[in-house]
């Protein structure tokens, strides 16, 4: 049976229709919102690639399921944290220190590091670590996205 | 239009692309196609000019590489490489990337040489190219080459006056033009692009969500696809129940030929569920050796044949004449790719063509696959390269592929997108093979190397096609030998000693398929070379670097250490050191590489804390000297140096497949635990820039030096020698307790 729920994604009221309510997040933005910030990576919450905000906690978006998100909890993508043009300081922090290989799991990164910023904004580099260790990056990107998240605390 | 949308475009028609690069028009219809499996008018021939390059009349540069982009930045350093040579603005210069219709066969993007080959032969087309509009600048000016040169892509009188753009020279033709394999490139100490550390082009777009992985990638009207793989490895399937999946919404079908199990759908969740509710009868299978006994299963696997990679004087004799006699057993496990994101393809047949989108690292022989598998002639078919999650080798972007090829023929020909789950990508793409090293060697009175024996257990194959998995459960065309990579690499040592043997025993099987995964094959056999000689070192009771130097005769590579030793502020002393009796001990050890013995130079020092109590390693630095000859992109290339040390302290700190004698049951990141952010080391490095030297490969090298110089760290610190790889805690305990 085919129904419509209402999201609040990226600052605005969208509707997907869901064979399945109980479908994950992550299928809702990628096939039905077309927004690819959010990646699928094992769909067991043990990576962190599809990680969005929702009321500006970092949630994995593959373990999330629609049916437990009312329309006024807020979503944000990659997408909606910033552009190309009008990057988010944390994007713009991961671009000047060139803190991506393939990229698969940046979106990860960055959502993490953006939701930890907004609660600690001067962390230091364990805290950092902490923060992300449960984000996993294949190509051995640390090191940059580290000096990233601290150059966006302004740490760096 | 955006870029992506742009990009997008481009994609689904690489026609279009051609169109606007040779101004010529194409019909919409043909545009839209992308199915047709050669592009009108565009060769892909290697040994001509429009095979790599055109210029469109407005001067837009496109270049078509068949060395692909894996997550490396090489798209980056290619372009530079383009843009220096034509002496035209990096902004002007797009790379069209692994596309079976427009991209020559520059071979498949593996062992460090896009650069290294692939750049070198873009540089040559590109300085061919160049000569040539030149020439044509000094007909229409009518004056003399030599009084002409090159700035933006405009060619001007050297005295001054009105210049001719690229684009006008050509009047949006091709060049027909034989590439120049003697041409003069460019003098390095004339670069401005390359040796630069240029933005990678495609950073910004992957960290806001608007770059088009293949996972992003779609066409109209595509379905969604999730295969069913075996629970055994060689199980068959006796039945399936399609009404399982019946009540399932959005399930269309289940596709069935023979082992080959998948579900298709209209939307990806529904392919999930659908796959996960299927219910299907397998076979017992049971043909994997224990893993407890994996090591006795690889001695007692039959050799087929020896291949002795050096051998010099008679290491048996000198060997009962030296003064000490050491021997060693070192082994290193079977490893997964474990890309972050799970292979993925779609494929589309129309009109008798068939398109595949892939993250293929080798689309040329890919194509030649998916023809045999299909029983369909090879000019129909046609595999686009998009960039997927990094794969570090042949992992499994091209038995999605397959898969994709296998499911649109049995939906009609309707596009058809094939995601596999994270147990499909731990499960089945193709494994780093184990690899079991015995070691021999005898120093003389002097503590020097007077005789050294190796033995190397590896699967026999070299690089090649890895068998397509669909077209083995389906029982259609496909390769039946293995292809490891070239796995013999880098058992001999860079070191002269007077009397040596490497041998190579070649196994007929091994218990996984293999392939290679980043450094297969000189990562292990460097492993134990470096280690072994780290052992003798301290029998001999000599400093590490000292003992190196005393068996080295490169210049190069001394200097590497040289220089190395002042990075690392490396203290000349034997190991291992004298640790206090606190719970942390600390030690240093290093590792010297001359990649493949003739190409890229690294020597590294590992800096490790061992706990006594827990038995856990920590890496808080690594230091890194790397000498690849002319460097594209510095900042590009270290970018490339801490991804190999971190992934690789990853593979020797903590990764072992894990199986049982049917299937791989290390199946998610929970089972199969890789290195994360607290764990990770700081990364020193210094390049050794060589400008007028040719570009060497570095993908890959760096890799090759961690290992070992962890072993040779962790016995620095503690008098333990560590040779069984991952370096568990569990394992250092109980070598700690052991000595």
């Amino acid at each position: 049976m085919v129904s419509s729920v209402p999201l609040h994604v990226n600052g605005q009221p969208r509707t997907v229709e869901v064979d399945d309510p109980d479908m994950p997040l992550l299928y809702a933005l990628r096939d039905g919102l077309g927004l690819h910030g959010p990646r699928f990576g094992c769909g067991l919450g043990q990576c962190g690639a599809c990680t969005v905000h929702v009321d500006g906690e970092a949630v994995r978006s593959c373990i999330t399921p629609l049916s437990s998100l009312t329309a006024d909890r807020k979503v944000v993508t990659l997408e909606g944290l910033g552009s190309p043009e009008q990057p988010h300081p944390v994007q713009r922090a991961f671009i000047e220190e060139q803190a991506a290989q393939c990229g698969y799991c940046i979106n990860g990164m960055i959502m993490q590091a953006a939701a930890l910023l907004n609660g600690n904004n001067r962390p230091s580099d364990a805290e950092v670590r902490e923060a992300l260790a449960g984000n996993l990056c294949r190509c051995g990107t640390h090191v940059r996205i580290l000096r990233a998240v601290q150059r966006a605390a302004g740490t760096r | 239009m955006s870029a992506a949308t742009t990009r997008r475009a481009l994609l689904q028609s690489g026609s279009l692309v051609i169109g606007f690069a040779l101004g010529h028009r194409i019909s919409p219809a043909k545009a839209q196609g992308g199915s047709s499996a050669s592009a009108p008018g565009k060769t892909v021939a290697l040994d001509e000019v429009d095979g790599f390059l055109a210029i469109g009349a407005d001067g837009k540069v496109t270049v078509f590489s068949g060395k692909v982009d894996l997550g490396t930045g090489v798209r980056t350093a290619l372009t530079q490489m383009a843009a220096e040579e034509l002496d035209v603005p990096l902004a002007q210069v797009t790379v069209i990337q692994g596309d079976t219709a427009l991209t020559p066969d520059q071979g498949p993007t593996y062992g460090s040489l896009s650069v290294q080959n692939g750049g070198v032969q873009i540089r040559q087309a590109a300085a061919t190219a160049r000569k040539h509009l030149l020439d044509l600048a000094s007909r229409r000016l009518n004056l003399p080459a030599d009084d002409l040169a090159v700035q933006d892509g405009v060619v001007r009188p050297k005295a001054g006056g009105q210049g001719i753009g690229y684009g006008d020279l050509l009047g949006g033709r091709g060049f027909t033009l034989k590439v120049d394999k003697e041409v003069t490139t460019k003098n390095p100490a004339e670069f401005r692009i390359v040796g630069q550390s240029v933005p990678r082009l495609d950073i910004p777009a992957k960290c806001t969500g608007r770059f088009t992985y293949m996972q992003d990638f779609s066409v109209d009207g595509m379905l969604h696809a999730r295969v069913v793989r075996p629970p055994a490895i060689g199980a068959t399937l006796r039945s399936m129940d399609e009404a399982s999946v019946r009540d399932i919404p959005g399930a269309v079908k289940v596709v069935r030929e023979g082992n080959f199990l998948a579900v298709v759908a209209r939307n990806e969740w529904a392919a999930i569920k659908a796959s996960q509710t299927l219910k299907a009868d397998w076979s017992d299978w049971r043909g994997l050796p224990e893993q407890v006994r994996l090591w006795e299963h690889v001695r007692g696997t039959r050799v087929t044949k020896d291949d002795v990679t050096s051998s010099v004087g008679n290491p048996a004799d000198a060997m009962l004449g030296g003064a000490k006699r050491l021997s060693a057993t070192y082994d290193f496990p079977i490893h997964t790719h474990g890309s972050i994101g799970p292979s993925c393809a779609v494929a589309q047949l129309r009109d008798g063509q068939l398109t595949v989108w892939t993250a293929s690292q080798m689309t040329h022989a890919l194509r030649k696959q998916i023809a045999a598998m299909m029983r369909m002639p090879e000019g129909e078919v046609r595999c686009i390269y998009l960039e997927g999650s990094g794969c570090y080798g042949r992992n499994g972007h091209e038995d999605a592929a397959g898969d994709a090829a296998l499911l649109t023929r049995a939906m009609g020909g309707q596009p058809v997108r094939v995601q596999w789950s994270r147990q499909d990508e731990h499960g089945w793409d193709p494994k780093g093979p184990p690899t079991l090293i015995d070691l021999r060697a005898a120093l003389d009175d002097k503590g020097n190397i007077a005789a050294w024996e190796s033995e190397f257990f590896i699967p026999e194959g070299a690089a090649g096609n890895v068998p397509l998995v669909p077209a083995e459960l389906a029982g259609l065309p496909h390769e039946s030998s293995m292809a490891p990579g070239n796995i013999i690499q880098n058992s001999a040592l860079p070191y002269t000693v007077p009397a040596v043997r490497t041998t190579c025993h070649r196994l007929a099987e091994t218990p996984f398929k293999p392939s290679w995964i980043r450094t297969p094959g000189r990562m292990q056999n460097t492993y134990a070379n470096e280690a072994f000689m780290d052992e003798l070192a301290a029998a001999a009771g000599v400093d590490p670097l000292e003992f190196r130097l005393r068996h080295l005769r490169d210049p190069r590579g001394e200097e590497l250490l040289r220089r190395l030793a002042t990075l690392a502020k490396w203290e000349s002393r034997p190991s291992p050191q004298r640790n206090g009796g606190g719970d942390v001990m600390r030690g240093r050890g290093m590792t010297y590489v001359k990649y493949e013995l003739n190409r890229t130079y690294i020597g590294t020092v590992a800096e490790v804390e061992v706990n006594r109590s827990t038995g856990e390693i920590r890496v808080p630095r690594f230091v890194v000297v790397h000498d690849c000859g002319q460097v594209i992109n510095p900042d590009g290339l270290r970018n490339q140096i801490e991804g190999n040390v971190v992934q690789t302290v990853s593979r020797t700190l903590k990764e072992e497949l894990t199986f049982d004698r049917s299937m791989v049951t290390s199946l998610d990141w929970n089972s199969y635990p890789i290195l994360t952010f607290p764990e990770v080391p700081e990364v020193v490095i210094e390049l050794l820039d060589r400008p007028q030297e040719r570009p060497w490969g570095a993908g890959e090298p760096s890799a090759a030096a961690i290992p070992s110089a962890i072993s040779n760290a962790v016995f620095d610190a503690t008098g333990v020698r560590l040779r069984s790889v991952p370096y568990t805690p569990a394992r250092v305990k109980a070598a700690l307790q052991a000595s």
